[in-house]
């Protein structure tokens, strides 16, 4: 063949592939995201007015959308959704519960050990490990800083 | 057998096709060949509970079926040439364990039609099999959860990506029958560094093309020597890159090529991106709606070349950043004049 090059044919594989619609893509995220948030917004004010305290009421936020996020995902709808919202929805806590509840699905075929109980962190693990790590180390530099500045 | 050119076989005792069954499952019973598969499936579980399993029943019913057309029964069987695209090509030995046909599993990835019938028209050639049976099949929940992610996933899919056809197809190759294969010609492995598992089309463009090229050189025709020009599935990139990378070959392709990735769904309307892909794609369309237009007198096709295209990656070598081997084998299929 005439075309043997890689650098030769990247380029002409460039040309035929369409790209993402990056504005579509950014104002989908951003309304839904933005949704997902006010949602929030308005489950903290509703716990609020029962009487909990910020700190609670949070938590409880966040369990709340995890809750929905997660009977979303069983209903598979969640997935529907997701692909017109796309880092919207994938970005807020919503994102982390759907990708533990599809895995746990996915890999209960194989068992409740070896399948779900292996496999339901095998897209959510990485997240955990580098979240962790990080808090971890920052939480050592803010300490050694403390500690310097004689707090 | 005589080798022509470099890489191209002829068979001189002329094998046919006696029978073919294609099977598909809801999303492409909805889609523009509806009409041309055999029996179609709801159920992507098949009433099991895995799809690994839903997926060796397709390629059971499917080689149920083409027997079952031909008028023969699995005994008369010979051989049978079999692939997937799961690790250790378990719908294949797992749907046929039963058959008790002597079975050779295949593993050629979305090329898998071509390769299996390749070995069938070779066995019955060289007397080593009075019949051998072709099958392969593909499922987008296995092909999913194998390749990418949990179905239930929320991501996005690139405008380059393409959907696993969940079809299966099988055929009978035996010396009698309405359709002959003429030639064949296996196909050479051809990387050209292309690294996004999302955009296959674009990894098996170069190999199709490679290959297509030969074959043309080998036996001195041109496309328009042929009523149509089929790849497996290069879908709406890879099509277009094979029909520029042919025209620096000086063979012109336009009007003459059809991809199977573009034929089975409807792009827009069923939200497929870039087209299809799969074993069970290019098998479903091959033994389904191209054979039934070639058995059909007033049909429009009666020579054709068949290319199915295989993107030989794994998980593993995407994750560790290899780049995307492809190949793409060459069946030649007549309509026989005689009919016997």
């Amino acid at each position: 063949m005439k075309i043997t090059s890689k650098e030769q044919y990247g380029e002409m594989v460039k040309l035929e592939s369409p790209n993402s619609n990056y504005f579509k893509n950014s104002l989908m995220a951003f309304l839904f995201g933005g949704s997902i948030c006010t949602l929030g917004e308005f489950f903290c004010q509703l716990y609020l007015s029962w009487d909990m305290e910020l700190k609670e009421s949070r938590t409880l936020v966040a369990i709340t959308l995890i809750f929905i996020a997660a009977v979303l995902t069983v209903l598979k709808v969640y997935d529907k959704v997701a692909k017109y919202a796309g880092a919207g929805i994938v970005v807020p806590i919503t994102g982390f519960a759907n990708s533990v509840v599809a895995s746990a699905i996915e890999f209960r075929s194989e068992g409740f050990v070896m399948g779900l109980g292996a496999k339901i962190f095998s897209i959510a693990g990485p997240v955990l490990v580098f979240g962790i790590s990080s808090s971890v180390l920052y939480g050592i530099i803010l300490y050694v800083i403390k500690l310097v500045q004689g707090g | 057998m005589k080798r022509i050119g470099r890489y191209t076989l002829e068979l001189e005792t002329k094998p046919r096709i006696l029978a073919s069954a294609a099977l598909g499952g809801k999303k492409e019973s909805e889609g523009p060949l509806r009409q041309d598969f055999d029996q179609t499936f709801s159920d992507t579980m098949m009433g099991t509970s895995s799809w690994e399993q839903a997926e060796a029943i397709m390629q059971k019913e499917a080689l149920g079926l083409a027997i079952a057309k031909a008028g023969i029964t699995a005994e008369d069987v010979d051989l049978v040439f079999a692939g997937d695209l799961l690790n250790q090509c378990i719908s294949s030995t797992f749907g046929l364990r039963d058959f008790n046909i002597p079975f050779l599993g295949q593993y050629g990835a979305c090329s898998t039609m071509a390769q299996t019938l390749l070995m069938s028209s070779l066995m019955v050639e060289s007397g080593a099999a009075r019949i051998a049976a072709a099958v392969t099949s593909s499922h987008f929940c296995s092909a999913e959860r194998q390749f990418r992610l949990p179905l239930e996933y929320g991501g996005q899919r690139t405008p380059t990506a393409q959907w696993t056809a969940t079809a299966s197809g099988s055929a009978i190759v035996t010396n009698r029958g309405e359709i002959q294969i003429e030639h064949v010609m296996p196909g050479k492995i051809v990387d050209l560094g292309i690294k996004d598992a999302a955009n296959m089309g674009a990894a098996m463009a170069p190999a199709a093309a490679n290959s297509y090229a030969d074959y043309f050189k080998d036996t001195g025709t041109s496309p328009q020597d042929y009523d149509a020009i089929f790849t497996g599935d290069l879908g709406k990139v890879g099509s277009s890159l094979l029909e520029k990378l042919l025209l620096e070959e000086g063979i012109n392709i336009a009007g003459k090529h059809k991809d199977c990735g573009l034929m089975i769904y409807d792009l827009e309307g069923q939200d497929v991106h870039a087209g299809a892909s799969g074993c069970g794609c290019s098998a479903s369309v091959l033994c389904g709606h191209i054979l039934k237009n070639m058995r059909d007198k007033s049909g429009k096709y009666k020579n054709i070349l068949f290319a199915a295209t295989g993107a030989l990656m794994s998980p593993t070598s995407t994750q560790q950043g290899e780049s995307i081997p492809g190949i793409a084998h060459i069946v030649h299929l007549r309509t026989c004049q005689d009919l016997t």
